[in-house]
């Protein structure tokens, strides 16, 4: 170290490089060093970028020594969920199938924070495809939720979560297809957010669930991820569902409260099959935005109970199509050794297609291909399928409704806190775990995670929702949240 | 793996999904499943339909589908030459090449 202290948030991380007052070196050293001492603990990262980040960081200190601005992100390092697409770097999915696969390109949202002077530490474990709310589907085993190492850290964007929970990276990226980042941002007690659908590029993500994918970030305040998506947001011509209008800033507003905005309670959020000390802090909150000025009354969003099903029908059905790519012809695995055969002729293609996903791919990821499969196939697809598509415009007319009345929604995130590793085998029990954020995927809105207080040692997030493109109001409600519980410091400091 | 038959059925009402099933399903999505996955994975796929059935017995009636979020049809670029990825470099990460171009085994089966 130089001597001077390497502060712990993005925006004053920045701000330093940027003025000068800190090295972006010595930033990411700092950073390194916490991985270093306590990644074996957690396993947040599919692997840590220590080369890559200290280059890219050496060149943010010479652009400001040159008298340069580096941008935004000066010398902030960021961790990145491992199915973010990054040139010449293992992009796996954490998945055997993506074995040595390195992406011959850089994902959108990986392009514009390196412009703005961010520096990638490493790439982060996740349920396989983005399939899973615990990580623990992860071809290369589980990731620890650092609050409490018996815990999951939620999923799929555990690894992401717990980096910014363990203070590897002061943000990260996630994706968040029915959850992915607002659930694991609720079990690992940090802030996540789910942007509107097409405010971010989805270029480069390697796709799960299309129509419901969104990028997204999570830190320790609601400051940084304002700073990120603000970085992270924008029209893409390369993918065709960016929303052609861009978001509007969102820091600028971020200090302006809630005073006279319409909050309201989903209902149908709050009752069975939620852990009464989640909805506690719930009410909580709700009294914390009533105390800073806002209308906080009751709303109904009733097709939301059908939420679960029909995600559980498209989302599978949009993989099944999307996961055909992994065939072993063009990328990653491929098993066509002739000599398993038992001598019964050379293999063909069609039967090195179907030994390479049987290898490559993991059991949840073969249940949901095969449930979409299924949904999809003849004489079940007006059932299943087209019946959810229907069921999906109901939740969006529902919550079009429910925003007559409200400015935002308030729910709980997750249905309890963390659980224990190995404790929920059962698929659909899993699948439960997202039944507050999954409604907000379908209908293409905005919701983000913040803390909210813990139980029995374990971090409370509740879920902030808001109508498409309504990120700036979305987020002035978070900072009143943050300044009324003050954000959970990371489990292990940087060296001060 | 047993040949599926072509035909699936209609699905009867409160139907329950069948081992066959799954592997009929399992071939589409050119899956080998052993015995004891198929096993394992039919009940468990099972107890998710049977979950959508609330779903499944609603009444949407003629409500229209939602395949996406926003009301985007016929996004169009101008009709110019992009740089692209280079080829070589996508080639370089393949499994097996030969002259350019993706490496596979036989289609049909015959000797090479």
């Amino acid at each position: 170290m130089s001597g001077s202290a390497v502060p712990t948030t993005a925006a004053a991380i920045a701000n330093a490089v940027r003025a000068g007052e800190v090295s972006a070196v010595d930033v990411v050293d700092a950073h390194l060093a916490v991985i270093d001492a306590h990644e074996a603990e957690v396993h947040a990262f599919n692997e840590v970028l220590h080369d890559h980040a200290r280059a890219t960081a050496a060149e943010v200190d010479r652009t400001v020594a040159a008298g340069g601005d580096p941008g935004p992100l000066a010398g902030v390092p960021i961790a990145l969920k491992d199915n973010l697409c990054t040139r010449g770097i293992a992009t796996t999915c954490s998945s055997k199938i993506l074995e040595g696969w390195r992406p011959p390109y850089d994902a959108t949202v990986v392009q514009l924070l390196a412009g703005a002077g961010a520096v990638a530490v490493g790439k982060t474990n996740l349920d396989e495809f983005a399939m899973g709310s615990s990580t623990e589907n992860s071809a290369f085993g589980a990731t620890r939720n650092p609050r409490d190492t018996a815990k999951v850290p939620g999923g799929s964007s555990g690894g992401s979560a717990a980096a910014v929970a363990a203070g590897f990276a002061p943000v990260s990226l996630g994706s968040d297809t029915g959850g992915s980042i607002r659930q694991p941002a609720s079990f690992c007690g940090v802030v996540g957010v789910k942007p509107t659908y097409g405010a971010v590029s989805r270029y480069g993500l390697v796709a799960f669930a299309s129509s419901l994918d969104q990028i997204g970030p999570f830190s320790a305040t609601v400051e940084d991820s304002a700073l990120i998506l603000d970085v992270i947001a924008g029209h893409d011509p390369r993918d065709s569902t960016s929303i052609p209008e861009a978001l509007v800033p969102i820091t600028p507003t971020l200090g302006d409260g809630v005073d006279g905005l319409r909050i309201g309670i989903v209902s149908e959020l709050m009752g069975e099959g939620i852990d009464p000390a989640v909805t506690a802090r719930v009410q909580a909150a709700a009294e914390a935005f009533e105390a800073a000025g806002a209308k906080v009354g009751e709303a109904s969003v009733p097709a939301v109970t059908y939420g679960l099903s029909a995600y559980y029908l498209i989302a599978p059905a949009e993989a099944s199509s999307n996961l055909a790519r992994y065939d072993g012809v063009r990328y990653g695995l491929r098993v066509d050794a002739t000599a398993d055969r038992q001598g019964s002729g050379p293999w063909t293609t069609a039967e090195m297609m179907a030994a390479t996903r049987t290898a490559g791919f993991g059991a949840e990821v073969k249940r949901r291909i095969m449930l979409g499969t299924y949904a999809l196939s003849a004489g079940y697809y007006d059932a299943y399928y087209g019946k959810a598509l229907k069921v999906r415009t109901l939740i969006a007319r529902d919550f079009d409704a429910a925003y007559e009345q409200f400015d935002l929604l308030l729910s709980p995130t997750a249905p309890s806190t963390a659980f224990g590793l190995g404790d929920v085998s059962d698929p659909l029990t899993m699948y439960l775990n997202d039944v507050c954020t999954i409604p907000t995927n379908l209908a293409g809105h905005p919701a983000m995670s913040v803390p909210f207080g813990t139980a029995d040692g374990l971090p409370i997030g509740v879920q902030i929702l808001a109508p498409a493109l309504g990120e700036p109001t979305m987020f002035r409600a978070a900072a009143v949240l943050e300044a009324a519980v003050a954000p959970l410091a990371p489990t292990w400091e940087v060296a001060r | 793996m047993a040949e599926p038959s072509a035909a699936t059925p209609a699905p009867a009402e409160g139907a329950s999904l069948t081992r066959d099933d799954v592997a009929h399903v399992a071939h589409l999505a050119r899956l080998n499943l052993t015995d004891a996955e198929l096993d394992l994975f039919t009940p468990q796929l099972a107890a998710v339909l049977e979950h959508a059935q609330d779903v499944e017995a609603l009444d949407v009636g003629d409500v229209p589908p939602m395949s996406h979020p926003f009301p985007l049809v016929n996004v169009l670029r101008p009709d110019e030459v992009q740089p692209c990825v280079d080829r070589d470099e996508v080639l370089a990460v393949a499994p097996a090449v030969e002259d350019g171009r993706f490496r596979v085994p036989p289609i049909l089966g015959e000797e090479p």
